[in-house]
């Protein structure tokens, strides 16, 4: 059974067709690029996949369990124990420290400060950023601030991370450290990984991609 | 498709074994097992020299007066001449080393024929785009995971090959998105 599904997805901003009948699955584990042109729905599709906004119609499955129809109340909790997110932009709180954001997500979780705090602390030499845990945003370079908000994104272990064009703001050489720092990451809690890219190096990095046009998800079997 | 391999003989090929061969000279005089090993170690990993190759190619730099022989050590075998660069084969190899290749822009690519038949034809030249999508994409991925396991010089190698098909893919979405223009265009 796949860990996360979308079934005929619709979606539509005003008369605008966003989604039109999209249907993935993505596998416990895996690695999935959704890919696509600007505009083609892909990041719809992965807003919708991860309960931040609401098919008109079709379904969303998580582990067995239909998502869609869950109210905000009920989806907030999953966003935040069961998902992780990354940015194209990190997104990080800017009045926080690097170590602060990196916790967010515990203390949000009810875990204790303290513990929050040491948890977020070990993410930092495993992505490369020691000696950064008390800088703000600001005083973090763009794969800096991208590789905090990976740990940020990962420290609560989620069954899947969520990232949309996580190497979009950064040159070649940065995003390719960040990928490679993703992917280890991800296999290493066994974290399934849904990235939304434009960009085909990114998407090399995944177990299998899926290609996204007018809102439309193309046939797997086309592709095979 | 691009296996690695073929990448580093395409490398190869434009480089040329006499020049590369004369490079590795220039770094230091050796004896034609050594520059073999030199050569299938940096140039030659998916498909090495023969020791034929290396003796008729120095051979022929001798009898060109680009390389010597020097140090003839007693004993047996082929392998114990040294050869050393000489300063023609010096000028030649910094002059080769100097310039550009030439660029080549494949206006007539395999991809393009079969995108433009297929219009020509009426048959699906999208579900052809797509396929091929796929099958770059496939490639990627196995090249993205020498890149991730190998050396330096085999992430080199694979960054080259993968370079290439990004710009295949690249060309493969603008052509997707202009099937229409291009189907009225190839119709008249």
């Amino acid at each position: 059974m796949s860990l996360l599904e979308a079934r005929d997805l619709e979606l539509h901003f005003g008369p605008t067709p966003a989604l039109q009948r999209a249907s993935l699955t993505v596998q416990a584990g895996e690695l999935l690029a959704i890919m696509g042109p600007s505009g083609s729905g892909k990041s719809t599709l992965l807003h919708c996949l991860a309960g931040i906004l609401v098919p008109d119609r079709g379904e969303v499955h998580f582990d067995g369990a239909r998502i869609d129809g869950l109210n905000e109340t009920a989806r907030s909790p999953l966003r935040r124990d069961a998902f992780g997110f990354v940015f194209q932009f990190g997104q990080l709180v800017p009045e926080l420290t690097a170590e602060e954001n990196v916790a967010l997500p515990l203390l949000l979780n009810k875990v204790g400060r303290r513990q929050a705090i040491q948890e977020a602390r070990s993410w930092f030499p495993r992505l490369g950023l020691d000696g950064l845990e008390q800088r703000r945003s600001g005083e973090l370079s763009g794969g800096q601030a991208q590789r905090v908000a990976l740990a940020r994104g990962m420290v609560a272990r989620p069954r899947v991370l969520f990232a949309d064009e996580p190497t979009g703001a950064l040159d070649s050489l940065t995003g390719e450290h960040v990928m490679d720092l993703l992917v280890e990451s991800a296999r290493a809690h066994g974290t399934s990984v849904v990235v939304v890219t434009h960009e085909p190096r990114v998407a090399a990095y995944a177990d299998r991609e899926v290609v996204v046009r007018d809102g439309r998800v193309l046939a797997v079997a086309a592709l095979s | 498709m691009y296996p690695l391999g073929v990448y580093a003989r395409r490398i190869v090929l434009v480089m040329t074994v006499p020049l590369t061969l004369l490079g590795l000279m220039e770094r230091r005089p050796q004896h034609g097992y050594d520059l073999k090993r030199d050569y299938d170690t940096w140039f030659g990993r998916d498909k090495p020299l023969s020791y034929g190759q290396i003796y008729n190619t120095l051979a022929r730099l001798t009898r060109d007066g680009k390389v010597v022989v020097s140090d003839i050590a007693p004993g047996a075998g082929p392998d114990r001449k040294q050869y050393v660069i000489t300063g023609d084969g010096a000028t030649e190899f910094d002059a080769w080393l100097r310039s550009p290749v030439e660029p080549e822009p494949h206006l007539q690519t395999t991809l393009f024929a079969k995108v433009t038949l297929a219009l020509m034809l009426e048959r699906d030249a999208s579900g052809y785009l797509d396929r091929q999508r796929a099958a770059h994409l496939r490639r990627m991925r196995e090249l993205t995971e020498v890149k991730r396991s190998g050396s330096l010089v085999d992430a080199l190698l694979a960054d080259h090959g993968l370079f290439h098909l990004e710009a295949d893919l690249r060309w493969i979405e603008l052509t997707t998105a202009r099937l229409d223009q291009l189907a009225r265009e190839v119709g008249r």
